[in-house]
């Protein structure tokens, strides 16, 4: 085996950074001491803007380092910067709250930070071993974040559920990855690539492999009927959490389902690509029939997160460049208009204090305007209202499946969309169109605003001007 | 640049609306009807540097939009989009000028939503791309669902979410149809997928079967915005709960997207599944006409009524388009302008008394024509241009309507004719009840007379009424070359597809 190259040291620049700086907070804490130490945030947001710069920095050239384990190329720095945009995000949003829920402050920073080096691993593994690596230390960080609130006996809940379904999930997708190590020889993404691609045996060790791999890929995508535990993990835990793990675990379990069945075993697609069209399809729709009937608004986007898991396992059925660009691109703009929702109900929850009905929207539209105008568009980019994002990533990827001759897809997820307007429109029909009772201050501090108003904005101009961001992405995925 | 021009100049005062204090109502609505007389003044001179007697597209302008999936920023007017433009930007001005008595609240936020309304509904008459369609398509419904919503009646919540997802639904069938041609339309000059409106036309071959599903996606759309019999039921809510500016838009131009969308695409795209389905949207839009009319004989509520009415003239637009004859054609082309004249103004005028009295009641009236004696000559002559009173507007596309339908079919013809029997029973008994008699209740004793502001758009409407009713000519010579093109897939691909067994 070759020595350390400087490649294989500029491949993992951004997650040695973020590890620094896990360190780092953690040192800081215990310095302090203290939960009201206010550099703990500051220290963090650092880490991640030097993670994103060091992503951009150290764009990959497609090439493979640290011998063939790990992937250097735009699709893994892509998402590297996204990852940490949302952790700046969640940085950004989580302070006031925290502050307010009496949560302790030094292991809720490196447990982002370390969660977010686990997405990273994530989609840059280039074997099936360091990809699950990445997702156990993922993983393990959102089990103990969604139980932060210790005092909150649904946040403890949410914890256990989170963590013993987890492990069931893990369990699943190791044992997929034995099996397929058994038949192919290999977990390496590259050599397994290539034994897809001469004709192969569809033996049952290898069949069994790929289903207990699918079924462990959608436990962590939440996709139905394996979504059981997302409603109520998304409703335990701090606000700020469930915002943060509906994007970037979302967003990085997607990107190597795209390596993992798009790219690497596309060459047994017969075998996959009929369980993951119905996969696609139940999910969004049950996704959306159950979000119409919640009382709680962030149940409610929870199933609307299940629901946008099914829209973007159509870009995986697709299955070309195109359509995993189209995926890529649905993914950024999903991360920035569900963080962006989240964030709103963190807003709300000053008011409120732990309960999220529908009735404290009432209003709040003409009450406070920047609240109501960014909810706007992240309803309706979630809706996919052009020119929001949300809209082009659902084109993109739906043309995608048309083209690939899945039509059946298309109308199924488009009718899903118009199902889904309902309950997104509730929320503005509530901010806008009904009259409030009571009180209606709610405090936004500054980085807020900046942030709310700047995931707005995003949305906006990657929706107006999509084709920047979509050149690059289709740069960029393999 | 002067298509263009005509949906930047809303969408950029719209955005300039933004930046002015909330405190400065006045200057907000100069703002508006400044930025919207200025998209008039330029449809205007689109008016002026359009050619008469050409069949294309012309003023098209193209440039780059997103040009990895090929969709551009393409424009462009024909006939029959040429006069839907007009009108559009002509109501526009209309109605800010009668918000000035009717909105009092949240003036900015209205007139943002408005501006922006007006800038989609122009970029649907004039895309030429069928991305920048659907995306000015779906654009339009966000800020028509703030004005309903926020601005409406007492059901506004229910009326405005009931129509978006209407709309929605329809919309959403026909993007995949959309995305069907676009993979099946090639660029011949780069070789790649295109969503030109244009090529799109003319390589549209597509199987029968296909031909059909696409017809299907793309017509649910069309008509749920018409809207066609039984999907109807969405516009009596909406009209009824919108404002009054929001009404006169609803009727006079959004409706007409439905039946542009019918010209525009189901017929020159997919001719023969056209030609097969006349039978059955023939018979809905007769079913429109003779429901939509018997309901609105009995309405209590005059808006509902004029609402009701929409149906049953929509039915009548529809009748035409399917007759698939150049009479046909022309009469229904002209029957949308004079619908969008002739029903905006009569929501205008139910919106003069609404604002006095804030009751829409036809009962809560009655011999208002010795206090309100301008209002009530308006009144009826917009009334009696709805009822197609020879010289008048409504005569001349209902009489072209007729002609068209009956050589096609005699029978359509009579069933649709006893239709224009029923609008003038109903409308007229409304007048009666609302204007003549004594007057019962007191408050109506002291109503004011329309004052010049609130006369102006309504006088505007029936200059045009006349106008057009006693001189159509310079209308149909623009409409007519286009709609032949439109024709002519019918006598060259059909007639000899259809012989074939």
């Amino acid at each position: 085996m070759n020595s350390l190259s400087i490649i294989d040291l500029q491949a993992v620049l951004p997650e040695t950074v973020l590890v620094i700086t896990t360190l780092v907070v953690i040192v800081a804490d215990v310095v302090k001491g203290g939960w009201r130490s206010g550099s703990l945030p500051v220290l963090a947001g650092l880490g991640f803007v030097a993670a994103g710069i060091a992503a951009l920095a150290t764009w990959g050239d497609g090439t493979l380092a640290f011998a063939g384990t790990v992937y250097s190329d735009g699709m893994s720095s892509v998402f590297k910067v996204v990852f940490s945009i949302i952790g700046v995000l969640t940085v950004l949003y989580s302070p006031h709250y925290i502050q307010q829920r009496g949560i302790r402050l030094g292991e809720y920073y490196s447990l982002v930070l370390m969660s977010v080096f686990g997405m990273m691993v994530m989609v840059s593994a280039a074997n099936l071993l360091l990809f699950f690596l990445g997702l156990e230390v993922m993983s393990i960080g959102l089990y103990v974040l969604a139980g932060l609130q210790r005092g909150d006996l649904r946040s403890t809940e949410a914890s256990m559920k989170y963590l013993i379904l987890g492990a069931f999930s893990s369990g699943f997708l190791l044992y997929g990855i034995a099996l397929l190590y058994g038949a192919i020889g290999s977990v390496d993404y590259v050599e397994m690539q290539a034994f897809f691609a001469q004709g192969f045996q569809p033996e049952s060790m290898l069949i069994a492999g790929i289903a207990l791999l699918l079924v462990g890929f959608a436990f962590k995508v939440a996709a139905v009927p394996f979504h059981f535990w997302s409603p109520d993990v998304y409703e335990g835990a701090p606000t700020t959490i469930t915002g943060f793990m509906s994007t970037g675990p979302k967003a990085a379990a997607f990107v190597a389902l795209i390596r993992v069945f798009g790219i690497t075993m596309a060459g047994s697609s017969v075998l996959w690509v009929d369980a993951l069209t119905w996969l696609a399809m139940i999910t969004m729709t049950v996704g959306n029939v159950v979000a119409l009937k919640q009382t709680s608004l962030k149940r409610m986007l929870a199933y609307s997160s299940i629901a946008h898991a099914g829209y973007l396992l159509v870009g995986i059925v697709a299955g070309t460049k195109a359509a995993f660009a189209a995926t890529a691109y649905y993914l950024v703009a999903y991360s920035f208009m569900n963080l962006g929702a989240f964030a709103v109900l963190i807003l709300l929850n000053r008011k409120t204090d732990g309960k999220y009905g529908y009735e404290d929207l009432r209003g709040m539209g003409f009450a406070h305007p920047l609240l109501g105008i960014t909810m706007t568009v992240f309803m309706l980019s979630l809706t996919g209202i052009p020119p929001m994002a949300g809209f082009f990533g659902k084109l993109y990827v739906f043309s995608a499946a048309i083209q690939q001759g899945h039509v059946m897809l298309a109308i199924v997820g488009l009718l899903n969309s118009a199902v889904a307007a309902y309950y997104y429109l509730r929320i503005i029909v509530l901010l806008y169109m009904t009259k409030a009772e009571g009180e209606l201050t709610v405090a936004d501090p500054l980085p807020y605003r900046a942030a709310l108003a700047v995931s707005a904005l995003v949305i906006l101009v990657i929706g107006l001007f999509p084709e920047p961001l979509l050149n690059v992405l289709t740069a960029a995925v393999p | 640049m002067l298509l263009s021009l005509c949906i930047a100049i809303p969408a950029i005062t719209a955005l300039l609306m933004l930046l002015v204090p909330r405190s400065a109502e006045a200057s907000v609505r100069w703002i508006a009807l400044g930025g919207s007389l200025a998209a008039f003044a330029v449809s205007l001179g689109v008016y002026a540097n359009f050619v008469p007697g050409q069949a294309a597209y012309q003023l098209v302008e193209r440039g780059p939009w997103i040009s990895t999936i090929g969709a551009e920023w393409h424009l462009g007017v024909d006939g029959i989009s040429l006069y839907l433009v007009l009108l559009t930007t002509l109501l526009s001005v209309l109605c800010i000028i009668s918000s000035w008595g009717s909105i009092h609240e949240r003036i900015k936020e209205y007139h943002f939503f408005f501006l922006l309304l007006e800038a989609g509904m122009i970029g649907v008459f004039c895309a030429l791309d069928l991305f920048v369609f659907y995306v000015m398509w779906e654009v339009m419904l966000v800020p028509m669902f703030f004005l309903i919503g926020v601005w409406g009646g007492a059901r506004r919540v229910y009326a405005t979410v009931k129509f978006f997802l209407f709309t929605m639904a329809g919309s959403v069938l026909m993007l995949v149809g959309i995305l069907y041609i676009y993979f099946h339309t090639t660029d011949p000059t780069t070789g790649l997928n295109t969503f030109n409106l244009i090529l799109a036309t003319e390589q549209a071959k597509f199987p029968m079967d296909v031909q059909t599903w696409l017809f299907l996606s793309f017509a649910l759309a069309f008509a749920i915005k018409v809207p066609l019999f039984p999907l109807h039921t969405w516009l009596p809510d909406a009209h009824t709960e919108a404002p009054t500016a929001g009404s006169v838009i609803l009727a006079g131009v959004l409706l007409k997207m439905g039946t542009y969308g019918f010209l525009r695409f189901c017929l020159p795209m997919f001719p023969q599944t056209s030609v097969e389905y006349v039978p059955i949207i023939s018979v809905l839009a007769l079913i429109g006409i003779t429901y939509g009319a018997l309901v609105a004989m009995v309405q209590k509520d005059v808006k509902k009524l004029v609402a009701y009415s929409s149906v049953a003239h929509l039915g009548f637009v529809m009748l035409g388009t399917f007759a698939l004859n150049i009479e046909g054609l022309s009469g229904s082309l002209l029957q949308q302008i004079n619908h969008g004249i002739s029903t905006g103004a009569l929501f205008l005028l139910v919106g003069v008394v609404y604002d006095r009295r804030h009751t829409r009641m036809l009962a809560d009236y009655g011999g208002i024509a010795k206090v309100m004696p301008v209002y009530a000559a308006l009144f009826s002559i917009i009334a009696l241009s709805s009822i197609g009173l020879p010289g008048l507007n409504g005569f001349v596309g209902e009489f072209l309507i007729l002609l068209g339908t009956f050589a096609a079919n005699p029978w359509y013809a009579v069933i649709g004719a006893s239709g224009v029997i029923f609008a003038a029973v109903y409308l007229l008994w409304a007048y009666q009840r609302m204007f003549f008699g004594p007057i019962v209740h007191e408050e109506n004793l002291k109503l004011k007379d329309v004052s010049a502001r609130e006369a102006l758009p309504i006088v505007v409407l029936a200059g045009l009424a006349v106008w057009i009713g006693v001189y159509p000519q310079p209308f149909l010579e623009r409409m007519i070359p286009s709609l032949e093109l439109v024709l002519t897939k019918f006598q060259t691909t059909n007639m000899t597809q259809m012989l074939l067994p």
